[in-house]
């Protein structure tokens, strides 16, 4: 079967839904020689009235989507700086998002924001390794943050069909991923979704984005001895409540591991829920980031903020043991 | 064609719509206090005038002139105002971002300078669909410091745009003179961009009418943006609290030398007295009407507090457990 990467499969799902439909349309900054790996080869085929490189205007040209969305267009904005999104956060959290329920109802604003590389690249220091999708899942922006090609597939396309904003983080410890997939079994994978890589009984790690490959990791590491079930939630807001519960119904016993930092990140939320609602036999943890981490540059100092499998095994074992 | 009688009409319209919410807002019927257009008439007027019923405009915070002069229903639109389920937008806007969006207005923006690029992007999307409509975005003289409007105005006048930016500069952003937020000239800001720039005497619907007609001839014809300063005089609040808070950074004798030139004043002087009579009169009748109306509408329910937040009616969970 041949193989499929992690950008290759974000500009197959591009260029899949410009193919399908003409109002899809992409706007981003260096797009045309494509910089980021993911527009490659759509303005020679679509053509600059559909792949529009913009100036750096990210403010102007994220609200730019919105108008052209709420007037019939699908646009899709690719950002290769995580951190632009604290410079758009407006144009998303206050405009974009609130448009619909602002209206009462009156317009629909389907924009995909893509970020194809999020996250700690190692040695990009404190402006370009954030990771600030629970940020938007707080806000109330469905968020999905795919693991694998074929997620990364699957999730794009639902991204740019549904008639919300969506943003989709690509993180940068995944993209370097490769799968043997048959191209013609590529899908939409739906919003809201999770999935469970590995069952278990012992414990279930709910791991996001790129932290799946280290929980897959980790649980092939611990096999002798616990039973680690993965549960990827490959989107944060809506998140799949449901698909955890059920993992809990198995196991019982919950370890989260979050590349956002502590406070207020979404592996807080994911604990406080299993804590209210669901059924737990033993206190639960998360490894994150640190309280208000910002990314230094040595390299070093970026891996010692970052959620480590050596972490999340002392927290997997830490959680089996207890009672 | 618009003749002189509907100018009147539209610029009488905002001013009493105006005058009866600043009642309501007293009274606790509209919560939240607005912010006045009064004395600003003549840019709405005679900006819409120039448009058809397909064309685009996004307003601001100050915005029920835009808005009725672009053709919503002043019912639905004082029942928005009022926060009731039949206002236009069911309640869920208020007075800073009630809009018609089957009328053209592509939102009222409480974010000053915010809704330049909405536009920009709105008249790109219709203009790639193959539509001559023409987008026209209003703001005040204090969104001419704000990034993202300066922003826009480069992506229009790249992209060859039919955008019209309204720049309403009453002389004031709340508290702060222009000439102490603003270096530069306001139109200098648009002709850095390449953009055609005038100020024009914003009082006079006529004037701005004739102005804004040329704009959208230009934008229509494919020659893109066209930039307005349009300069006028906020008569009233910059919001209702002022009315209890009464903060002094105008003297009532500024007021007063400010608004010397009416627009509703100008407008009149170019209507015989019985068609004005009989305008009035059929104003008051439908403000009469829209208020009935608010008082007959029932309040939202509760439960629906978060409908029409997602396109596809997502429900998130709710604040308890």
């Amino acid at each position: 079967m041949p193989i499929l990467s992690y950008l290759r499969a974000l500009n197959r799902a591009l260029s899949a839904e410009m193919e399908r439909d003409p109002a899809v349309c992409v706007f981003g900054e260096d797009i045309g020689i494509a910089v980021s790996n993911v527009t490659t080869g759509l303005l020679k085929r679509f053509g600059p009235e559909r792949v529009i490189d913009m100036p750096i205007s990210e403010q102007a040209f994220t609200s730019f989507a919105t108008g052209a969305a709420m007037s019939g267009s699908r646009p899709v904005v690719e950002y290769q700086i995580p951190a632009l999104l604290f410079l758009v956060f407006e144009q998303i959290a206050n405009q974009a998002h609130k448009f619909s329920l602002m209206t009462g109802g009156q317009v629909k604003v389907p924009v995909t924001y893509l970020l194809p590389s999020s996250g700690s690249r190692v040695g990009w220091a404190g402006q370009h390794s954030d990771h600030p999708y629970s940020l938007f899942a707080h806000i109330g922006v469905k968020t999905v943050v795919p693991a694998t090609p074929t997620d990364a597939y699957g999730l794009l396309v639902s991204a740019i069909r549904d008639d919300d904003p969506v943003i989709l983080f690509g993180p940068a410890g995944a993209v370097a991923r490769r799968e043997n997939v048959d191209f013609d079994a590529l899908a939409p994978v739906p919003l809201g979704v999770g999935r469970v890589h590995r069952p278990g009984t012992d414990v279930t790690v709910v791991a996001v984005g790129h932290l799946v490959h280290d929980a897959l990791a980790v649980a092939d590491e611990l096999a002798d001895t616990i039973s680690v079930e993965v549960f990827d939630p490959r989107t944060l807001y809506p998140f799949d409540w449901t698909g955890l519960e059920a993992s809990l119904e198995r196991t019982g016993r919950l370890v989260v591991v979050d590349d956002s930092n502590r406070t207020c990140g979404i592996g807080g939320e994911i604990l406080a829920t299993a804590a209210e609602e669901m059924h737990l036999i033993a206190p639960p943890k998360r490894v994150t980031r640190p309280d208000g981490a910002v990314l230094p540059f040595a390299r070093e100092l970026d891996l010692a903020v970052q959620p480590t499998r050596s972490q999340l095994r002392a927290a997997i074992e830490t959680v089996a043991k207890s009672r | 064609m618009t003749d002189s009688a509907d100018l009147y009409r539209t610029v009488r319209l905002i001013r009493r719509f105006e005058q009866r919410a600043i009642e309501m807002v007293r009274s606790g019927v509209i919560a939240g206090g607005i912010h006045p257009y009064i004395g600003e008439e003549a840019i709405a007027a005679g900006v819409c005038a120039a448009l058809r019923a397909d064309d685009l405009i996004t307003s601001t915070h100050r915005g029920h002139g835009h808005v009725l002069a672009k053709g919503a229903d002043p019912i639905r639109m004082l029942a928005e105002l009022a926060g009731r389920e039949t206002g236009l937008n069911r309640g869920r806007g208020g007075s800073m971002h009630a809009a018609d969006v089957s009328a053209g207005i592509c939102g009222a923006n409480a974010i000053v300078g915010a809704s330049a690029a909405i536009a920009a992007g709105a008249a790109w999307s219709h203009r790639r669909a193959g539509h001559d409509r023409v987008a026209v975005t209003f703001f005040g003289d204090g969104a001419v410091n704000q990034g993202v409007l300066l922003e826009a105005l480069n992506l229009a006048s790249l992209l060859r745009l039919p955008v019209i930016f309204v720049c309403e500069n009453n002389q004031f952003a709340t508290s702060m003179r222009v000439q102490d937020s603003t270096a530069g000239t306001i139109t200098g800001r648009a002709e850095a961009f390449g953009i055609p720039a005038e100020t024009i005497d914003g009082m006079d619907p006529e004037a701005v009418l004739e102005a804004a007609s040329g704009a959208v001839a230009r934008a229509r014809a494919g020659d893109g943006p066209t930039f307005l300063e349009c300069l006028t005089y906020r008569f009233d609040a910059h919001h209702t609290w002022e009315h209890i808070a009464r903060p002094r950074y105008r003297t009532d004798e500024e007021v007063a030398a400010g608004s010397v030139r009416d627009p509703l004043e100008i407008q009149a002087a170019r209507v015989p007295q019985a068609v004005r009579s009989r305008i009035d009169d059929e104003i008051e009748d439908l403000l009469d009407q829209a208020r009935r109306f608010v008082d007959a509408s029932p309040e939202p329910d509760p439960s629906g507090a978060l409908d029409y937040l997602y396109a596809d009616g997502l429900r998130g969970r709710a604040g308890t457990a």
